[in-house]
């Protein structure tokens, strides 16, 4: 069991026993390998079921708006962003709320392990020392974890949670790591390219919305998508449909996403929609020296007017 | 019913001399994963697949399908009439679709296809399919078609079942649609003996599907106890109400209508839509009456596991292909949930003191 498995625990206990809360968000162990289930504990006899591991890619912050409760939750790194802005967009109120800060040890794709054992069956999975044993019919087969970390983790800047109530352990330290290749990449292409460079991208997108329902900022009560009247966007599978929603909610992601990874994560299908919501980082970062979630006083760019904001394009 | 082998040496031949008379779909790797696609000339099924991604449904029910076309336009003759525009309803076949997928086209007709009811759309497609099925030999840990009324080697809904045998494919020609397509390709060496081995094969693969998903109580559940059970909040917790679990699903059947115009030209088209979205049950007034996320989980789990039981007395709405089981971004597991509500006893009445 991890030290923060057992720590998350004590601390759920503590709180629950005690009254500071009315309930605690956590993860649970899943029904699959590689996966572990958020899940909602109200009964201090019940805080066994709480893990952590680097399953625990969804991003607890989701589960936030719209409680009236006092809750305690789990938060990474970039949960914990993602509660900040929640806290600015008053989404939360922070008197309800105990975070329970996991400086984060970075969480697995479970994809690159499928396809690091050759797509294999696996039925069991153990982590130690930054390996992971993974084994299945006839099989047993060790991989390095940084060899398959969900793309986001691999180049996060922030493990450690910008704001917490309870530490499960010491900072760890962050590293240096360029986030933008890809989108450079496509920032280079001709409007053609980069135009067919996208319907390629979405061109297997099933509408499902699992990647806007994942993500954190996605609380609008009614999705653009949603609306009828008037119906901004069509519901088929239409690839200029398709592409609308994700280019609109990328949009609507500027300045506020935290680059969590839990749209791509839920995707079923594997699709990249990060690349569109890293440019809208990228750009963020070079206009107005902004990150998203670092601080749960300072509202987005996008939603504030300063007198040094950069105005080239409004010429 | 008869038994032919087909060696793979003459396989090639014979989907290409198939695809003269049919449309042939099978599946394809594309990117990352399996799907079923429509196979152009030279382009042959990707057997070693697993199970596909999606399921092969969309094959005869699209994701998104114009119904009908229409015009306002009072200028124009025709206006303010409904017209189908022209669907290729020539015969088609799945070549390679899995068992479990191929009873589950036998679940969705008791949606399409009812008595007082005939969606000509569906029917015509539906009509048009042969369904050349896959045995499993190796099914998948996330696999209980055997705890759901199919299996393996499960024939419902197939016209023809092959068994992969290395260098040949034994070949159990089930219908007469699955006779038309064995001539097509000029399959006929016959295999006589094949029905001992054939039946062996089916016990093995049996025997490797992982069962432990018990249903057989569902029948019996009270329906209103089983709605107030104590464990749906639970259930639903980490539910993010996306479409993934259903759109993968390949009993799940529902769709919504939607007018797409532009001036006076319109269409009317259906999507594919989920119980598991807020919009699916809200009406006109605002009044939403599943309002909250454990409303349509739940409403997903007892559609799936009693009301339909109860409604048609055919089993579970659930093939257990276990596509919703390992694409749920959240790991919301039916074969848990199945034991939850088998398992459910309600609490004992108390006494009025
Ligand atoms: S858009 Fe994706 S990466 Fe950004 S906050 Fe939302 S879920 Fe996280
Ligand atoms: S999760 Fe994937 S398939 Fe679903 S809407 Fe988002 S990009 Fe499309
Ligand atoms: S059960 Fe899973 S796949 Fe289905 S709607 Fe909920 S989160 Fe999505
Ligand atoms: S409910 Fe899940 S396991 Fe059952 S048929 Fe549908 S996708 Fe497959």
């Amino acid at each position: 069991m991890s030290d923060y498995t057992q720590k998350i625990r004590e601390t759920a206990k503590k709180l629950l026993s005690e009254g500071k809360v009315d309930a605690v968000i956590g993860y649970r162990e899943g029904t699959l390998p590689l996966m572990a289930e958020p899940c909602l504990v109200k009964d201090p006899e019940k805080v066994d079921q709480l893990v952590f591991n680097s399953f625990c890619g969804v991003n607890l912050a989701n589960y936030l708006p719209k409680r009236k409760d006092r809750v305690a939750v789990v938060a990474k790194g970039c949960d914990s962003r993602n509660i900040a802005l929640h806290i600015v967009e008053n989404q939360v109120d922070r008197e309800r709320l105990f975070v329970i800060g996991a400086p984060c040890t970075r969480m697995v794709d479970r994809r690159k392990v499928a396809a690091a054992v050759g797509g294999r069956e696996i039925s069991g999975v153990s982590e130690q020392d930054g390996k992971l044993t993974v084994s299945g019919p006839g099989y047993e087969q060790t991989v390095d974890k940084k060899d398959v970390l969900q793309d986001n983790c691999s180049i996060c800047i922030h493990r450690n949670p910008v704001l917490a109530d309870e530490m499960l352990g010491e900072k760890l330290p962050e590293q240096e790591a360029d986030r933008y290749a890809d989108v450079r990449e496509v920032e280079a292409m001709s409007p053609e390219e980069r135009f067919a460079h996208f319907k390629d991208l979405f061109s297997e997108c099933i509408r499902c919305y699992a990647c806007r329902n994942a993500c954190p900022l996605c609380y609008c009560p009614t999705c653009f998508v949603d609306e009828s009247k008037p119906q901004w966007v069509g519901k088929s599978i239409d690839p200029t449909d398709t592409m609308t929603f994700h280019f609109l909610r990328a949009f609507h992601c500027a300045g506020r996403c935290t680059d969590c990874g839990a749209c791509e994560r839920a995707c079923p299908v594997g699709i990249k929609v990060r690349q569109l919501t890293r440019k809208l980082e990228k750009d963020c970062l070079g206009l107005f020296d902004w990150e998203a979630g670092m601080n749960p006083d300072v509202r987005p760019p996008l939603d504030t007017w300063r007198p040094e904001d950069p105005e080239e394009f409004i010429k | 019913m008869r038994f032919l082998k087909i060696a793979k040496d003459d396989w090639t031949r014979g989907v290409e001399d198939l695809k003269k008379s049919f449309r042939v779909f099978g599946p394809v790797k594309e990117k990352e994963a399996y799907d079923f696609r429509l196979l152009d000339k030279g382009v042959l099924p990707d057997f070693s697949f697993q199970n596909t991604r999606l399921s092969p449904k969309s094959t005869v029910y699209p994701q998104s399908e114009i119904l009908f076309e229409y015009t306002l336009d009072e200028s124009k003759a025709d206006h303010h009439v409904h017209k189908v525009p022209e669907k290729d309803y020539s015969p088609r076949v799945i070549l390679g679709i899995r068992p479990c997928d191929a009873k589950a086209f036998e679940l969705v007709r008791l949606n399409f296809d009812t008595p007082e009811y005939k969606d000509p759309y569906w029917l015509s497609a539906y009509e048009a399919t042969t369904k050349v099925g896959l045995a499993c030999d190796d099914p998948c840990s996330t696999c209980f078609c055997t705890s759901a009324g199919s299996g393996p080697y499960d024939e419902a809904g197939l016209d023809v079942l092959l068994a992969d045998r290395d260098d040949h494919f034994l070949a159990k020609v089930l219908t007469e649609k699955g006779e038309a397509f064995v001539s097509a390709a000029g399959w006929n060496t016959e295999a006589p003996d094949a029905e001992a081995g054939f039946e062996k094969l089916a016990a093995e693969a049996e025997g490797k599907v992982p069962g432990g998903v018990p249903t057989d109580k569902l029948a019996d559940k009270e329906t209103v106890a089983l709605h107030g059970a104590d464990f749906w909040e639970d259930v639903a917790f980490s539910c993010i109400n996306c479409g993934t679990c259903t759109y993968l699903c390949p009993t799940c059947w529902c769709f919504d209508i939607q007018d797409e115009v532009k001036g006076a030209e319109g269409v009317r088209m259906r999507n594919w839509d989920s119980c598991m979205f807020p919009l699916f049950t809200l009406h006109g007034s605002g009044h939403n009456p599943r309002a909250t996320k454990v409303d349509r989980v739940r409403q997903r789990f007892m559609h799936k596991l009693k009301y339909f039981v109860d409604r048609y007395g055919r089993g579970i709405q659930c093939v257990g292909c276990g596509r919703c089981v390992s694409s749920c971004p959240v790991n919301i597991d039916i074969r848990r949930v199945a034991r939850l509500m088998n398992e459910f006893e309600p609490a004992p009445e108390k006494c009025p003191a």
